[in-house]
């Protein structure tokens, strides 16, 4: 399964919407990240408003998918983490502090923007 | 007590399954959408360490529903190599796998009870237990 990537302008968007296996989160991880060195998009907005469980494995792929990302001068947020996810993610002892996030597309957009405009 | 099932974890989307199935379980005896996550989440660790360290092994699933309570017990049963120092497993951030350390801490976090047996050379098994509320 591979997860769809969208360019739009300088922004690549992307909504996972599967219950997201191990291999798919890798290979999401080398997809995002060719499409960043292809396109040379600035900013990145994954969401995750489909996305019932991240469990610690996961949480490892998109943590280390933003890292990833900044290295290759690509700011990320991740978007519409559900309440029950966040919750989740508290218990399990994942904090993802370094971790850009807002709370739907519209907002991570928005912050990409200003964070890229400074 | 009522009826237990059992998935068997043998391949990487065994992981995915195992949590699916549990999912819809505890939605079934009326666990809500925080709690059900939860319970996804734990399965999904579970599952994950069996793969990992035994490579294969099975995750089963018993429904309690009785006067008293009403909840799910899980149970991951592995034949692999064992843990050698259980206390070190339940620290926060102990990993051998490169992982985030989250696993067995986060599975005790995330349930209401947490049990685990394991002989080095026999294998592990972990009995864990949410209740509705």
């Amino acid at each position: 399964m591979r997860i769809p990537i969208l360019k739009l302008h300088d922004y690549l968007l992307i909504s996972i919407q599967i219950d997201l296996d191990d291999q798919t989160a890798i290979q999401f991880q080398e997809d995002l990240l060719s499409k960043i060195h292809k396109t040379g998009a600035t900013g990145v907005v994954i969401d995750l408003t489909s996305v019932d469980i991240i469990d610690s494995f996961i949480a490892k792929v998109l943590g280390d998918v933003v890292t990833m990302s900044d290295l290759m001068g690509a700011k990320v947020v991740l978007t519409g983490i559900q309440p029950a996810v966040a919750m989740t993610l508290i218990d399990l002892g994942i904090h993802m502090q370094d971790v850009p996030t807002a709370l739907d597309l519209e907002q991570g957009l928005l912050k990409l923007r200003l964070e890229l405009e400074e | 007590m009522d009826f237990q099932s059992c998935v068997k974890i043998q391949k990487e989307w065994d992981i995915v399954g195992a949590r699916q199935l549990g999912r819809e379980r505890a939605k079934a005896i009326g666990f809500g959408t925080v709690d059900q996550a939860r319970i996804a989440t734990a399965i999904s660790e579970l599952a994950r360490n069996i793969y990992l360290y035994a490579k294969t092994g099975k995750i089963c699933f018993e429904i309690i529903d009785d006067l008293e309570h009403k909840g799910i017990r899980i149970y991951a049963i592995d034949s692999g190599p064992g843990i050698e120092d259980i206390s070190q497993v339940m620290e926060d951030g102990f990993s051998t796998s490169g992982g985030l350390g989250a696993g067995l801490p986060g599975v005790k976090r995330l349930m209401d009870h947490f049990e685990i047996d394991s002989e080095p050379g026999k294998g592990t098994q972990v009995k864990t237990v949410k209740w509705v509320r």
